[in-house]
Order: structure tokens, then C-alpha cells, then sequence
């Protein structure tokens, strides 16, 4: 209950007149938001919605089709499964700041006889148009910076999936056999109609991940405009000491969230409560 | 049963499960094995540059050869690392290990209670409780660091312990209530009541005991979040006092870093939760997969 209050203070904190490290000057009611998008200098929080927008639908396709791929693959047992699932779950248990020192390296942006990480082996394979300035490049350096998030989430999803997978009744399968279905009619009638809801827990997972996302990004390129997000602008602004702005991102990022994540958690409730 | 919290009671079946496929070498099962190992090889991409650049000594660091095996082999970017990282590792298991013991303990009482005791509003709170999980960091942080200041707590892993045990007990709590809510039957608890058990009693001497399976997803989770954290470290604590996280992005971000450093640093800083994945991952794993399946 603590955290609740918490968030009263950052929301009436964010009313206010303080921009600086001394005692408020009064109430500003929205004055703060409607700054935010109106008048905020290069339209850097615009700019850093942007940025999350590609962020997290790069990070969320991404995730998804992975973990659909991995779990498909692993579907029906494979031999030394324990294995394979341990391997493509590892990297949930690195921190960010960890992962983004060695990415960091491998997305150097260096090319061919420069070339390093990533764009060393495209150079290696001759697949030198695939080599890219990554998270240097200001259009599409954001859909860069999602691919170690989707490293280390993927298996994750996975997970979700694979259990979503094992949660069909048998009887779904054999039914769909005996009426004679192919592989991928038994699949695209009968097996995904009934993970839908998995796909629903992935993306409300994945999606409120990726709006916080602050530890993989300051980590691999540090605080730059090119990948700035509203949880980094968030941090730079404390930076300066204008808490009233730091708080109206902050509620800004939490509404948005609960705007994705409470009719979820209503529903779910409620086919609990059918349920039981 | 909730979709989002890892369910700790039905990690057996489906893992055991395994359907064995009728014919080991036809082409589909071969190409599914060959795109598994290389997916594999994908994945382990990362770690692979992580250990050998770590070995090897300045002058061979460029960002030509990222890839090679170093040509001679040496403990020197270790030692360094070592030396940045020491102190902050250590701290960083005092923070960590209490956090995991306090906020599950907390879990499990609260989620015993929200399991079996409908309180008028239990609905309300409970909603509450699961958003919980969801909240960014960022809208707590700014007056966190008021209260933090109100209450005395000095700067660095106390603040940093009590700021994780808060943030983790929404979803310590979910783990037990849907652990409890699945596996203690009503018999046990009335039993209980019948022997003249209050609420506590029956949760010390009946609930307790059993719930070992609980405990071993939310440690885990609680481990490593707060081991792996990095904007509650960096806003609520410093380079001196603070988690092992801070200290290695103080070595790796420097504006002329030394690679070889930064990365045996980064193996140095994911060496204890790789080893509580390893060692505790198959339960977690289960817990995890079977989380999502709607009952």
C-alpha cells in the first residue's frame, strides 16, 4: 500500500510548480503535461515516444515470433529438450547492465575492412548488404537496440508457449487426426485458436518491460538522443533537478501502462471467477 | 488462476510429458534438431565473445578479431575487474539474500491470508496488489527517496534492501495465493481449526512446512531481480556504497573503456544468477512454463 502512496505524491508532485532543487512554487494543475507535448524544447518528448513506439514493436514482434519458433521446434519433444530449453532461457538471469557491455561490442558500428561484432560475420559470409550502423543510425537505431532485449526475453516467451502448447488436451489432437486434418490445418485451426490467451499474457508482459526499459539502453549507448526513451528522459531530467517534469513523465508512463494492463487484469478475474 | 504469475503447483506433469517422437531420423525431426542447434549456437553467441575477449591482453583487443581465440591467454583483465568489482560484490549478496528471505516470507504470510480469508474488498485489494507488479519503477522513485531520507535509512544496500523487499511482495503475494489457493486443501486448514489453531498457529506449524515449492520460485525471483537491478542502484545509491551493477557500468562506461575489463566484469556480475538458474532452474522453469496455462 506504501507503493500506492508513493504514487499520489509523484502525481500531485507533478502539479507542480518545482523545476528546481527548492521548495515548490505553487500548483500548475496539467501546466506540466500539456508542456510535455506542447512546448518542450526539440520536441524531445515527442521524440522519445517515438522512440519507444519502435522500441517495444520491434522488442514485442520480435519476442513473439522467436519464442513461437523455439516452441514449436520443441513442441512435441526433442531429444535433449532440457537442454536446448536451458539454453535459450540463460540469458533471462543476466542483468541488462551486463548484456549491454557485450553488445555494446558486437553492434559496433564499424564497417567491412573496420567491421566488428555483427557486421564482421555478415562481412566474413559476404552478406555485406546486412551490415548496419545499428544503434548509431538516428531513423532506425532504436529497432537496433531492441535485439538484445529480445536475447533475453525471448525464451521467456517460450516458456509461455511451450506450457501454453502443453496445456491442449490430447484429445484436441487426436479428434483433428482422426478427421483427417495435415499438420498445419491441425495447427492453424486447433492449436492456435487455444493459445490465444498466452499471447495476450505475452504482450502485456513483454509491452510493460519495454516501457520501462532503462538498464539495456543506458547501458549500450549511454544517455544519447538517437535512443532516447521516456524512462531515460525521465532520469536526465532528475539530472537537472526539475522533479515536477521528471514526475509528469513518470505518470505519464504509468498511465499508459494501466490504460494496457487493468481491463487485462479485470478480465482475467472475472474468467477466474467463472472458473471457480 | 491468474495467467501472469509463475504457478508453482503444476511444474511436474507437463515437464515430464515428453512425447518421444516415433522416428528418430526422419528429415523433419533431423532439420527440427539442426535449426535447434543452431538457434543454440545464436544464443550463446554473446557469451562466447564475452569469454574469450575477456582473456585476452590490451594489445589484442581491436574491433578486428572480436572473434578469435586470444593468443595468449591471460588473467590480467580479470584481476582488474576483480579489483573494481570486488567490494560491490559482496555487497551486493547482502543485499540480495536478505531481500529474497524477507519479501517471501512476506509473500507467503500474505498470500496465506488472501487465499483463504474473503475480507469485504478482498477483490479490490487483490487487483490492487496484481497491478502491483506493473508499476514502473519510475512513478515510486522520485518521493521513494523522501521517504527513505524520513525514515534514516543510510544511503546504499539498506535503502536499496528495503526499497526491493516493498516492490517484490506484490508478486511474492500472487506466487503463494495461487500456490496456497491450489494445493492446501480446505481438510488441512479445518483440521487445524478443529485442533484449536488460530490463524497464525496453522500458518506457522501447518503452512510453513509445505510451501518449500513457493519458496524456491520467489527466491529465486527475488534474487535476481534485486541482483540485477540497476535504476532503483543508481538513483538510491553510489559507486562506493552500491550494488555490484553500478560498479560495473562505472568500468564498462568510461569514455575509453577497457573491453577486456569490462567483460570479465560482466561475467563476474552474472556468475551468481546464472548459478542459481543453473542450479535452481528446473523447478523455476516449470513454475514459469506452467504460469501461463489458463485452468
Amino acid at each position: 500500500m506504501l507503493v500506492y502512496g508513493l504514487i499520489g505524491w509523484t502525481i500531485n508532485l507533478s502539479m507542480q510548480d518545482r523545476h528546481n532543487a527548492r521548495d515548490s512554487k505553487g500548483f500548475v494543475g496539467l501546466d506540466n503535461y500539456t508542456k510535455l507535448f506542447t512546448d518542450d524544447i526539440n520536441d524531445r518528448f515527442l521524440h522519445s515516444l517515438k522512440n519507444l513506439l519502435i522500441f517495444t514493436a520491434v522488442f514485442m514482434i520480435g519476442t513473439l515470433v522467436l519464442g513461437m519458433i523455439w516452441a514449436l521446434l520443441l513442441e512435441r519433444g526433442a531429444r535433449a529438450e532440457g537442454i536446448f530449453r536451458t539454453v535459450y532461457l540463460f540469458p533471462m538471469a543476466v542483468s541488462f547492465v551486463a548484456s549491454g557491455v557485450v553488445w555494446r561490442w558486437l553492434m559496433n558500428p564499424g564497417q567491412d575492412d573496420n567491421s566488428g561484432g555483427i557486421n564482421a560475420i555478415f562481412h566474413g559470409f559476404g552478406l555485406d548488404f546486412l551490415q548496419n550502423p545499428w544503434w548509431t543510425d538516428p531513423d532506425w537505431g532504436m529497432a537496433a537496440m531492441a535485439v538484445p532485449a529480445i536475447w533475453q526475453l525471448a525464451g521467456y516467451v517460450m516458456a509461455l508457449f511451450l506450457a501454453g502448447f502443453r496445456g491442449i488436451p490430447d484429445e484436441l489432437r487426436e479428434a483433428a487426426a482422426m478427421d483427417g486434418a495435415t499438420t498445419y490445418q491441425l495447427y492453424r485451426r486447433v492449436l492456435f485458436p487455444q493459445l490465444t490467451p498466452t499471447v495476450l499474457s505475452a504482450m502485456i508482459i513483454t509491452g510493460h518491460m519495454s516501457m520501462k526499459m532503462f538498464d539495456l539502453i543506458m547501458s549500450v549507448s549511454g544517455a544519447q538522443w538517437i535512443t532516447e526513451v521516456p524512462a531515460v528522459y525521465v532520469w536526465q531530467t532528475l539530472l537537472t533537478s526539475d522533479y515536477a517534469k521528471a514526475a509528469a513523465i513518470s505518470v505519464f508512463l504509468l498511465i499508459v501502462v494501466a490504460i494496457v494492463v487493468v481491463p487485462y487484469l479485470v478480465n482475467v478475474n472475472r474468467a477466474e471467477k467463472r472458473s471457480s | 488462476m491468474t495467467t501472469l504469475a509463475p504457478d508453482v503447483t503444476r511444474h511436474a506433469p507437463p515437464l515430464l510429458n515428453k512425447k518421444k517422437s516415433r522416428s528418430p531420423f526422419s528429415a523433419g525431426n533431423i532439420a527440427r534438431h539442426v535449426l535447434l542447434i543452431f538457434f543454440v549456437l545464436i544464443v550463446l553467441m554473446p557469451l562466447y565473445v564475452l569469454i574469450v575477449t575477456s582473456f585476452k591482453s590490451g594489445r589484442e583487443i581491436g574491433v578486428n578479431g572480436q572473434w578469435t581465440l586470444p593468443e595468449t591467454w591471460t588473467l590480467a583483465s580479470w584481476q582488474k575487474a576483480w579489483t573494481a568489482l570486488g567490494p560491490s560484490f559482496l555487497r551486493t549478496f547482502q543485499l540480495a539474500i536478505p531481500v529474497a528471505l524477507i519479501s517471501s516470507f512476506v509473500g507467503a504470510a500474505n498470500g496465506f491470508v488472501l487465499s483463504r480469508w474473503r475480507f469485504p474488498g478482498a477483490d479490490v485489494v487483490f487487483t490492487l496488489i496484481l497491478f502491483g507488479m506493473f508499476i514502473p519503477y519510475q512513478a515510486v522513485m522520485i518521493p521513494l527517496r523522501e521517504v527513505v531520507q524520513f525514515i534514516g535509512l543510510p544511503s546504499g544496500i539498506p535503502t536499496l534492501t528495503f526499497v526491493h523487499v516493498i516492490y517484490g511482495i506484490p508478486i511474492c503475494t500472487l506466487i503463494f495465493r495461487n500456490y496456497y489457493a491450489t494445493t492446501v486443501p480446505v481438510e488441512l486448514i479445518e483440521a487445524g481449526r478443529v485442533d484449536g489453531a488460530g490463524l497464525l498457529r496453522t500458518f506457522r506449524s501447518l503452512i510453513l512446512p509445505i510451501s518449500v515449492p513457493g519458496f524456491v520460485v520467489t527466491i529465486i525471483w527475488q534474487f535476481t531481480s534485486s541482483w540485477n537491478d540497476y535504476l532503483f542502484a543508481i538513483f538510491l545509491s553510489n559507486t562506493r556504497n552500491g550494488p555490484i551493477t553500478i560498479a560495473l557500468n562505472a568500468l564498462a562506461g568510461a569514455q575509453s573503456p577497457d573491453y577486456a575489463a569490462s567483460m570479465a566484469g560482466a561475467l563476474i556480475t552474472s556468475l551468481p544468477t546464472l548459478l542459481v538458474y543453473v542450479l535452481l532452474g528446473r523447478w523455476f522453469i516449470g513454475g514459469l512454463m506452467a504460469g501461463a496455462v489458463k485452468s
